[in-house]
């Protein structure tokens, strides 16, 4: 503690209402880190392999298990009754817009690159995950702790 | 530990004999809300910069040009790296320090140009740095010190899930929070915490990623 903090008013600290519901909102981000870890795990994978006939055996079961959770995710989301839903959707477009730029450069590296095309196919499917994923994580990051009639 | 929570603006104490509805004026000592500078979320202004960075990086891909792609890989990691460890080691201990209004307003002032600062940095040195390896022959499996880039795969995905995972949502959660007309100051700390210590990770964690590219471009 420094003294710039000791002088905190009565009060402080003292949970407001959204920090009340977070006890009942799903488990959406831990969800949403273990998408992107098998994406990214997947990733490491596939690049390792770079140049040689690679075994996409083990990347098709990591990338199957990141659609799953990340299906599930969407869909544990959906069902949330209480939710700053405007604020969510308002920071999901921009993000989404903005991850569609980053993923789209990374898919003109490996296009551009004349990846073939299995790998291409995988490479593709991975940035689509990496580009739904992360803008969920940030849209729900705000949102879950914005007022329900915050728009 | 430095605790940089911030003093929730709304709570007011009105000190007896003063007028109800006045607060103290900022910075006075007393327990009137710091006042939060009005501010843009995403600093617009600063876009065509990212635009420009952007179509360079994507104009050193398309024509392969060596030195083009060793500028992006190396100016966009280097500056990745120095950012994360000075806000980690230097900025955070600075901030805890600080006093309440003046935390508010650096905040405001500078977690908006961390949004785009930070992936823009992150896809310059990705992006570059996988064609760099890729026209020099460095991704191949082939390369006898591919175990040491794979390791190098290990560490950067590593710090890609720490930092979209906890630093991003992290920073843009601040945001909105501060814009609210009842910034809860409490969560704000936490949140900066996670921003501050998760940055500072992602810096050393960096330097293991230097070391072992230091390692490759000097074979």
């Amino acid at each position: 503690m420094t003294a710039a903090t000791d002088a905190a008013p009565p009060g402080f600290g003292e949970p407001d209402a959204e920090d009340l519901r977070q006890a009942d909102l799903p488990p959406i981000m831990p969800v949403a880190i273990a998408t992107l870890v098998f994406v990214v795990a997947d990733g490491i994978v596939v690049a390792a392999q770079y140049g040689r006939r690679a075994n996409l055996t083990v990347p098709t079961v990591l990338l199957a298990i990141a659609v799953v959770l990340l299906l599930a995710n969407v869909v544990q989301l959906l069902r949330i009754r209480h939710f700053a839903w405007p604020v969510f959707y308002r920071v999901l477009g921009w993000a989404l817009l903005a991850y569609a730029v980053f993923a789209g450069i990374l898919e003109f590296v490996f296009v551009y690159d004349h990846t073939p095309t299995r790998l291409l196919v995988l490479f593709s499917a991975m940035l689509v995950l990496y580009a739904l994923d992360v803008p969920l994580m940030l849209s729900y990051s705000v949102a879950r702790w914005q007022p329900l009639d915050a728009t | 530990m430095t605790d940089i929570a911030i003093e929730t603006p709304s709570v007011v104490d009105t000190p007896p004999g003063a007028d109800p509805g006045t607060s103290p004026p900022p910075g006075s000592g007393g327990h009137g809300p710091p006042p939060v500078p009005s501010f843009d979320i995403v600093p617009v202004r600063a876009l065509p910069i990212v635009a420009v960075v952007l179509i360079g990086l994507v104009a050193a891909i398309a024509t392969n040009n060596l030195w083009a792609l060793t500028f992006f890989h190396v100016a966009g990691g280097g500056l990745w790296t120095s950012l994360d460890l000075f806000l980690g080691l230097v900025l955070g201990p600075i901030m805890g320090a600080m006093s309440v209004p003046a935390r508010v307003e650096f905040t405001t002032r500078f977690m908006p140009k961390m949004l785009l600062i930070m992936p823009t940095l992150v896809a310059m040195t990705l992006g570059a740095g996988f064609q760099l390896a890729r026209h020099v022959g460095n991704l191949e499996a082939s390369y006898p010190h591919h175990g040491w880039l794979v390791a190098s795969y290990i560490i950067v995905g590593v710090m890609a899930v720490i930092a979209l995972g906890l630093l991003e949502p992290a920073n843009l959660a601040v945001l909105f929070e501060l814009k609210k007309p009842r910034p809860n100051g409490e969560r704000i700390g936490r949140l900066m915490k996670v921003f501050i210590y998760t940055a500072g990770i992602t810096g050393l964690m960096q330097i293991a990623t230097i070391l072992i590219m230091t390692f490759l471009a000097s074979r």
